[in-house]
């Protein structure tokens, strides 16, 4: 379970560095974002909703069925788009209202 | 690399950890007094402790027609009878004036057309939570009065004669060591993950259950300082979806998906509903050859496969991100599902601290709320929020007065001590074993003999014996091990409190002598639920480090109940 961080995308903002429930998440020396304990990640995607560019992309690891497909998420407004790249080169995005409650 | 700078500051009010019953407790806490108020967080408030994620709905609720002696009467049967009944019922008569304050600050709450909550069952209403933590992050730093120190770990708490003080700890960032000097604190840093194996034991070891940075630091700090300890044997061990360890009662309550074998029996009512007959009805079909096990949400129409998609996404999004990366959504294709590893969380079983009605512990004014609290199971996160605010009121009702009698020059000696202990770690470059090295033989020492996932939660008297020499001999070694930043001194620190947790965990499962709960604690050698084993199994550790055990008869409801200290 972990993140990748686009270093191409980042631009060192911290954002991520700072809501990191594990504070796992590091500057390098370009000042970008780094991924410093990749193994110790909950997976609870904090990173990836912070993050104003999209340059972080979430990934199932191999040991949980992973086959490559990345998952980020952009804001819009009280919507959460949520962008699913597939490996096979598919995409899905799944809409979420915030002000709207589960149905289940 | 050492520590770079010391600071000592003063307050009326600590709150170690910045999760949901901290929070609640600093917004209680501003409400009814004046008093100064900081918070400790070692990660950021913002997204740190349980919540990270968000959360699908919220399980302690009074529904329209039952009562909060309804929900004692619940959860006192759960966990077959070992309870604090005066703590679930002042837990469960807040439950639903926090959700109101919760609404009001900008939860989402699904309701009906006459403008009422829309029930989950008979103790759960729907909300969108995904973003529960930042909501409460915000009202936070909206209070005057109200210190947030993100980033700093706190290692140790200040008691003399038995009364608190304050804590010691240093920020992982700049490496400056703290002391906070406090008339009353609140201990909030949540249960302990990572004492068992876990499920993804490689790559994806934290892609488990409980939030993984929750290390045990309460309950550590609280056994280290002698404090009372109850029901650590209740383990708590969830029902989950295979590999990504996310929920499964959004599907088996969502779309009313039965727990089936791998022959399609359903084998839930075979075992009893508790929430430990479940997982432990799941061991067994597997045992039996009969796994592995599902949720049955095969012929599920596709409007409720999307709202299953997202769902999940509001709280556990590995799930809907496997889903689509299989390409068998839950309608196509049974849901696989698993027990998790062991874990020591008050806010699902009675682990942690023995507290009076009021949340003290039985070390004067220290207090104790959410998932660190004992003997309040089934709390979930309202029942987190309304400890934090009895905690606080109570601490209001007594008044704040620095009952230590440090002087300057004794509060820095006792800085000054700490960080020489944090410097050695820090000096260490030579140590033999690393932590990971050491937390994964923690890990299997508990797999194995202490009933893990690998033991089938099973055990005897003989493996926990050779449990307890094994973590003793791994905790002579941590005290040795070195770390090379301030993030590695995170490390060793977690490592300690770990297995300073396991040490006293050992110790509760050897005392109870019975099998009260299956799974949570299922001890080969007594495998039957036995009446005269109706009482509390305490604990405490003293000055040696030696656990003693404490044995008290169940306090009856209707009463309240305060410490003969």
């Amino acid at each position: 379970m972990s993140i990748r961080i686009k270093q191409e995308r980042c631009i060192g903002c911290g954002q991520c560095i700072d809501v990191c429930p594990g504070s796992l998440i590091d500057r390098n020396g370009q000042g970008k974002a780094w991924m410093h304990y990749p193994k110790d990640c909950w997976g609870c995607v904090s990173c990836v909703k912070v993050c104003p560019v999209q340059a972080i992309d979430f990934y199932l690891g191999a040991d949980m069925g992973g086959r490559g497909s990345t998952m980020n998420v952009t804001a819009d407004g009280h919507y959460l788009h949520w962008h699913i790249h597939k490996a096979d080169g598919s995409e899905k995005t799944i809409t979420v209202d915030r002000k709207q409650a589960n149905s289940y | 690399m050492q520590i770079t700078s010391e600071k000592i500051i003063h307050t009326d009010v600590l709150i170690i950890g910045g999760g949901t019953a901290g929070c609640y407790a600093a917004l209680t806490l501003r409400s009814l007094s004046d008093a100064s108020v900081v918070i400790a967080e070692k990660a950021d408030i913002r997204r740190s402790g349980c919540l990270a994620a968000g959360v699908n709905a919220l399980n302690a609720y009074i529904t329209k027609g039952h009562t909060p002696q309804f929900y004692v009467d619940y959860a006192k049967k759960d966990a077959a009878g070992i309870v604090r009944e005066d703590l679930l019922l002042t837990m469960s008569e807040g439950l639903n004036e926090v959700t109101r304050k919760l609404e009001d600050l900008g939860l989402v709450i699904l309701k009906d057309e006459k403008g009422e909550y829309v029930a989950r069952g008979t103790r759960n209403i729907k909300i969108n939570g995904e973003n529960i933590k930042t909501i409460l992050a915000d009202a936070v730093k909206k209070l005057d009065g109200v210190q947030v120190i993100n980033h700093l770990n706190i290692t140790d708490y200040i008691v003399r004669d038995n009364t608190m003080a304050g804590a010691l700890g240093f920020d992982m960032r700049t490496g400056t060591a703290y002391e906070i000097r406090a008339k009353a604190v609140l201990c909030a840093t949540g249960g302990a993950a990572g004492l068992y194996r876990p499920n993804n034991p490689g790559f994806s070891r934290h892609k488990m259950w409980y939030c993984p940075f929750n290390t045990g630091a309460g309950y550590a700090m609280g056994i280290r300082a002698g404090a009372e300890m109850t029901t650590f044997e209740m383990r708590f061990i969830a029902l989950r979806c295979k590999d990504t360890i996310a929920p499964t009662g959004t599907i088996a309550q969502g779309v009313g998906a039965k727990q089936v074998n791998a022959r399609g029996d359903v084998y839930e009512q075979k075992y009893g509903l508790t929430t430990s007959q479940r997982l432990y009805g799941t061991v067994r079909e597997t045992l039996d050859g009969n796994g592995p096990c599902y949720l049955r949400t095969e012929g599920i129409t596709p409007a409720q496969d999307e709202s299953l998609l997202k769902a999940y996404l509001n709280m556990a999004p590995s799930q809907t991100l496997k889903w689509i990366e299989s390409g068998k959504l839950p309608s196509q294709q049974n849901v696989e599902i698993e027990g998790t590893e062991p874990y020591v969380v008050g806010g699902h079983t009675a682990s942690g601290y023995w507290v009076d009605t009021n949340r003290q512990t039985t070390i004067r004014h220290l207090y104790a709320a959410g998932d660190v609290a004992g003997g309040c199971p089934q709390k979930y996160v309202t029942g987190a929020l309304v400890e934090g605010e009895i905690a606080a009121k109570n601490m209001v009702r007594q008044g704040l007065s620095d009952a230590s009698g440090l002087d300057e020059a004794q509060e820095k000696a006792i800085l000054a001590e700490k960080v020489a202990e944090y410097n050695a770690a820090l000096g260490e470059t030579d140590s033999f074993f690393t932590v990971e090295q050491l937390e994964e033989a923690m890990q299997k020492v508990m797999d194995t003999y202490a009933g893990g996932i690998g033991s089938h939660y099973q055990y005897n008297e003989k493996q926990l014996a050779l449990a307890d020499e094994k973590i003793d001999q791994l905790m002579e070694l941590a005290a040795h091990v070195g770390a090379s930043d301030y993030h590695e001194l995170l490390f060793v620190y977690e490592l300690r409190e770990r297995l300073t947790v396991c040490k006293v965990l050992i110790a509760h499962l050897r005392a109870r002598k019975e099998t009260r709960w299956h799974s949570f604690a299922e001890n080969l050698d007594y495998p039957e639920q036995r009446a005269d084993w109706l009482k509390y199994v305490n604990s405490r550790m003293d000055e040696d480090g030696q656990v003693h055990m404490i044995y008290r008869d169940l306090v009856p409801g209707g009463e309240t109940y305060e410490h003969t200290h």
